[in-house]
């Protein structure tokens, strides 16, 4: 082999996994355009992919940093509702909504930190804690709400409204916060000792812990991040429907879930890609809408669901085995 | 001579067992230390002990003769210490830059890394090492690396830190006549520049090659200590290791 196939092997390496779910993401494309091409040329399906995309991105992207770190959790889908919890009820006291937001957002924060920390030191299962946590906080939820939702109108007039949510010449605001986010979690994983250190931990956590990166501390703050990026989405969502509704967010679990594997990002740690996840957001996303706008029932997007998940799996398989 | 390092009294219990017990070691600049014994004897322990990945139990670690508290790895490595592990502490799904610096990236403020100045420098050291397959370049996956290239890239992280004291825990295990060769040739530069080795073998014959001391354990204890020219043969060694540990 010569120089040039090994830069080639090593694009591959670094970006392969991203190609992947570019290339499934333009084949879904092909085949909804092919089923139903005046369906397909009218904007408004594309703006209500639009609407939806950005939630995902904050409940995916975070997600990414955290399969990398070799954890999981399904307890963001709570948290989303627990923030917008928050949110609403200091809206509805009075309090100054850009304050509402900032304390929303913290405590997405401190919930992730606690999932984490719990996780983390008293060496628990990811998995299964966080699946405990996740009916917990719900459970908080409905019984604090009695379920009951609050709707909060008063945050159109103020000026956090327009800025987060409103509308710029026809685009949704949440979609340039949405793309700022994506880029700035690209450089933060790939450039940055925060995303370098949870690549590192993931891959080998006793050779990184050999090596004087502290794992625990590496893993928290990624729980963290899942934790503020779905109080964010959980704010934006209620911010958008001027509404809290106390079921809020269990809709985007396994959502969210399958775009992140959709997206590229393997199960086993080590690795992981935001540009993949963004198209497996965007496959997700049009799965959700596509299928009925091409004038099939509602009933098949569970089946393509499941079945785009499989053909994922199968692509990481191809892309090759864990190294050790 | 300056201490780099010492370990004194050092207690280090796992449950009910007692894997160092009251071990005490010194290594002085410039000198390359052996550290023997069989297995389960607690080398490993010891050196994990004295690179951080341990905190001891009881005792106490000397920095150049200053006592040091909450003793961790990045301390270690803070002190000028660096370390090649048995097991190599590589992440093979990663690159060889990225290995290289792991733990010790080059940073812009802000914590941002210097990407193209590591990869300069990874490119630069992995020649230095002796990867002459042109396959292989800074951005490679490391579990595409043979053993002996895995081994080299954790040698290099150790040479781009300019540690002052190297330990090497069974650096020639698993490796080719050639490779091993190349460990060797490491150790005696390092010794050159007056930076000192700590080197951990079962191959006796590999120890007594490169040594200027030799310490046996035995039971997690420090039972003998002997200078390279009170013996002449590594059978020699090999005798006094056996017959300390005998009536140990």
């Amino acid at each position: 082999m010569t120089k040039k196939n090994s830069y080639f092997s090593n694009y591959f390496h670094k970006n392969g996994r991203a190609l992947g779910s570019i290339g499934y993401f333009i084949l879904l494309m092909a085949i909804f355009f092919i089923g139903a091409p005046e369906a397909w040329i009218r904007p408004n399906l594309h703006q209500s992919v639009f609407v939806m995309m950005p939630t995902l991105i904050f409940l995916t992207i975070p997600l990414v940093f955290l399969v990398a770190s070799g954890e999981i959790d399904l307890s963001f889908a709570s948290t989303y509702a627990v923030a917008a919890y928050v949110f609403a009820l200091l809206v509805k006291n009075g309090v100054d909504p850009a304050i509402c937001f900032v304390l929303g957002v913290l405590t997405g924060a401190v919930i992730g930190a606690l999932v984490g920390t719990l996780i983390v030191v008293f060496r628990l299962s990811s998995l299964v804690a966080s699946l405990g946590v996740l009916f917990l906080l719900r459970g908080v939820i409905l019984l604090l709400t009695k379920s009951r939702s609050i709707t909060i109108m008063e945050v159109e007039n103020h000026w956090i409204y327009p800025l987060l949510v409103g509308n710029f010449y026809g685009f949704p605001m949440q979609i340039f916060w949405a793309a700022i986010f994506v880029i700035f979690c690209y450089y933060f994983f790939n450039k940055h000792v925060f995303g370098i250190h949870i690549q590192h931990v993931g891959d080998n956590s006793v050779s990184a812990e050999q090596m004087g990166i502290n794992v625990n501390a590496v893993k928290i703050k990624a729980f963290m991040f899942v934790g503020i990026g779905s109080a964010i989405g959980g704010i934006f969502t209620t911010m958008i429907t001027y509404t809290f509704f106390p079921t809020q967010g269990f809709g985007y679990l396994l959502l969210a879930l399958a775009a992140v594997f959709v997206g590229g990002t393997p199960y086993w740690g080590g690795l992981g890609t935001i540009i993949g996840a963004v198209f497996g957001v965007g496959i997700i996303a049009y799965m959700e809408i596509g299928i009925i706008a091409i004038g099939w029932s509602g009933e098949w997007r569970q089946f393509f669901n499941g079945l785009i998940i499989l053909l994922a799996l199968l692509g990481h398989r191809l892309h090759g085995e864990r190294v050790r | 001579m300056e201490n780099i390092i010492e370990l004194n009294k050092v207690t280090k219990r796992f449950g009910g067992i007692t894997a160092l017990n009251q071990a005490s070691l010194t290594v002085t600049k410039g000198e390359v230390v052996g550290l023997i014994g069989d297995n389960g004897a607690g080398k490993s322990t010891l050196i994990k002990t004295l690179v951080g990945v341990y905190n001891p139990d009881e005792g106490d670690i000397l920095i150049r003769g200053k006592k040091v508290n909450n003793w961790n790895a990045l301390k270690a490595r803070e002190s000028g210490i660096e370390t090649v592990f048995q097991d190599r502490a590589l992440t093979p799904q990663q690159s060889i830059v990225k290995n290289i610096f792991m733990g010790k990236e080059l940073r812009y403020p802000f914590g941002f890394i210097k990407e193209k100045e590591q990869i300069f420098e990874a490119n630069r050291l992995i020649r230095e090492i002796g990867f002459t397959s042109k396959l292989i370049n800074a951005e490679s996956p490391v579990g595409n690396l043979s053993g002996g290239e895995r081994q080299g890239v954790a040698i290099a992280r150790a040479i781009y830190n300019n540690a002052e004291l190297i330990v090497l825990d069974e650096p020639t295990n698993n490796l080719s006549l050639n490779e091993t060769q190349k460990v060797f040739d490491f150790v005696l530069n390092v010794k050159k520049s007056n930076r000192s080795v700590l080197f951990i073998g079962h191959n006796i014959y590999h120890v007594y090659d490169i040594s200027d001391r030799f310490v046996i354990l035995d039971r997690g204890e420090v039972v003998h200590q002997l200078q390279k020219n009170e013996i002449s043969t590594p059978e020699e060694l090999m005798k006094i290791m056996r017959e300390t540990i005998k009536t140990h």
